[in-house]
């Protein structure tokens, strides 16, 4: 369970407070996926930063299962909007990286590192370096890397932003395969509508600066097979557009 | 296939040498500039009797200043490169000293050292490890923050992140840094091993100008040039090697 309590973020710039987060107050239930949507610039990767225990100057509660952020003590999977792949490591290499950080010797992945390859369509890139993938190979080590883990947090900056609309539907139907295998609690943000609707159990809707929550929506629509066909996906992609717009332009 | 390839790209550049060198000598024809084939007759003559004990301390004097730089330089880059707080102490102190000609103190460290091996080493170690401070401290700087984050989210300790992201990153740039120095140590070798030794390429040739022995002198030129070659060759190994990831 992940809960946020009064969340207040301010950052200094040219000696200057800025409030990057007002008052966030969002509670996600264990293996539940939340979908973050909000304009540019409205504090959502901070918001994500916090979460990962990169930003630790912050005022309120955040905790994840009624602990403070710890990535010491937590496993907290976090896919920056590059990937976040080290380039000097293959594939193996970059997938294996969770498992060494997080659990130094005491343990051997290699079974199930083995078993995430073949999950994520990645066998017989191995050997590859990140420079030689394509970016829907890449958004797969990523994913594979962090589920190696079973995080207890996985958080993802625009995840499949940067893949073309083909790419981006097999990657999404990849994500939630797996995440359907293992529930883990995730924490996306997106600027496609469509793509909280898919991925998304909650819909957080961000606006304004300082970034403050205006709505959170239960998607009914989430977890249907093929749902991206039927029309009630596209009637509730128009309504939270129109819902959206009206919010943004407040 | 490729390695063979490259073997056959350095006996390229020796044959054009060469080449060039013959014309040369036969242009002046004089006894200063002797004919590749006679010179190369002589090396075989005393190298190992009279060169390999110079070429020897040569090479040890140059390893033994690059990896003193190596182990000075790299941490003190990797740290001004990682906390800024360092970089702003430090950087203006390396700024200063940096242009200052290093050959111009070689005096004070033989008054201070002595004319032994210290103050020749600390010479090629002054003049290679300001470039590679400078050279990892900028690779350092230009790995992207997000490199850092999926790693901080895992709770990386700093010597994780040492080992998975400063290291590797600043390697390829370590590496320029060193082939670039290493050209400037050898002359600078050169002009340190004239003083206070018997021992070493620059004793040597210079020895063998004052006794106008001009086979011997091109013996020792010879001879030093391929100890860079062969100095570049490790270097851009160590590069194939290490660095291979960049050239995917």
């Amino acid at each position: 369970m992940i809960q946020i309590k009064n969340l207040n973020v301010t950052y200094e710039a040219m000696g200057e407070g800025y409030a990057a987060l007002e008052n966030i107050n969002l509670e996600i239930g264990s293996g539940e996926t939340c979908a973050i949507i909000g304009p540019s610039g409205c504090g959502k990767s901070t918001l994500l930063k916090v979460l990962a225990g990169i930003i630790r100057k912050y005022e309120g509660v955040v905790e994840i299962n009624g602990q403070p952020i710890m990535p010491m003590q937590q496993k907290i999977g976090f896919i920056p909007q590059n990937y976040g792949l080290l380039p000097w490591k293959n594939v193996y290499e970059n997938i294996r990286l969770s498992a060494k950080i997080k659990n130094k010797k005491d343990s051997d992945h290699s079974k199930e590192l083995d078993f995430f390859i073949q999950q994520l369509g990645l066998a017989g890139l191995e050997c590859r370096y990140p420079g030689e993938l394509s970016g829907g190979q890449q958004q797969r080590v990523a994913l594979a890397r962090s589920f190696l883990l079973k995080p207890d947090l996985l958080l993802m900056d625009e995840p499949f932003s940067a893949l073309d609309a083909m790419t981006r539907e097999e990657i999404q139907n990849v994500f939630l395969d797996v995440w359907r295998k293992y529930s883990v609690s995730t924490i996306l943000v997106t600027h496609y509508v469509e793509e909280a609707l898919y991925l998304g159990q909650k819909i957080v809707i961000l606006s304004g600066i300082p970034g403050t929550i205006s709505k959170i929506i239960d998607n009914p629509l989430f977890g249907i097979d093929d749902i991206r066909n039927h029309q009630d996906f596209f009637q509730l992609s128009l309504t939270l557009r129109k819902m959206i717009k009206e919010d943004w332009s407040k | 296939m490729i390695e063979q390839r490259r073997g056959v790209w350095y006996l390229y550049g020796i044959l054009i040498f060469f080449t060039l060198w013959y014309m040369a000598a036969s242009l002046v024809n004089l006894p200063i500039i002797p004919t590749p084939w006679i010179v190369m007759k002589n090396l075989l003559g005393i190298f190992i009797p009279k060169i390999l004990i110079h070429g020897s301390y040569s090479l040890w004097r140059i390893v033994a200043g690059v990896i003193l730089a190596v182990i000075v330089g790299g941490p003190v880059g990797l740290c001004m490169g990682y906390f800024p707080k360092w970089d702003r102490a430090l950087s203006p102190i390396v700024y200063l000293t940096y242009p200052i000609p290093k050959i111009a103190l070689l005096p004070i460290m033989m008054l201070l050292l002595g004319l032994g091996e210290v103050s020749k080493i600390l010479m090629i170690f002054l003049i290679i490890v300001f470039q590679v401070i400078i050279a990892v401290r900028d690779g350092v700087k230009s790995i992207p923050k997000e490199t850092y984050y999926p790693l901080y989210s895992l709770g990386a300790t700093f010597s994780n992140i040492f080992r998975e992201i400063l290291i590797p990153a600043s390697m390829p740039k370590f590496l320029t840094s060193i082939r670039v120095a290493m050209a400037t140590a050898i002359s600078v070798l050169f002009f340190t091993e004239t003083f206070g030794t018997e021992y070493g390429m620059g004793y040597f040739i210079m020895d063998a100008w004052m006794r106008v022995n001009y086979l011997e002198m091109y013996s020792g030129i010879v001879v030093l040039s391929c100890m860079g070659l062969v100095l570049f060759g490790v270097i851009d190994y160590l590069d194939r090697k290490i660095c291979h990831w960049q050239y995917k």
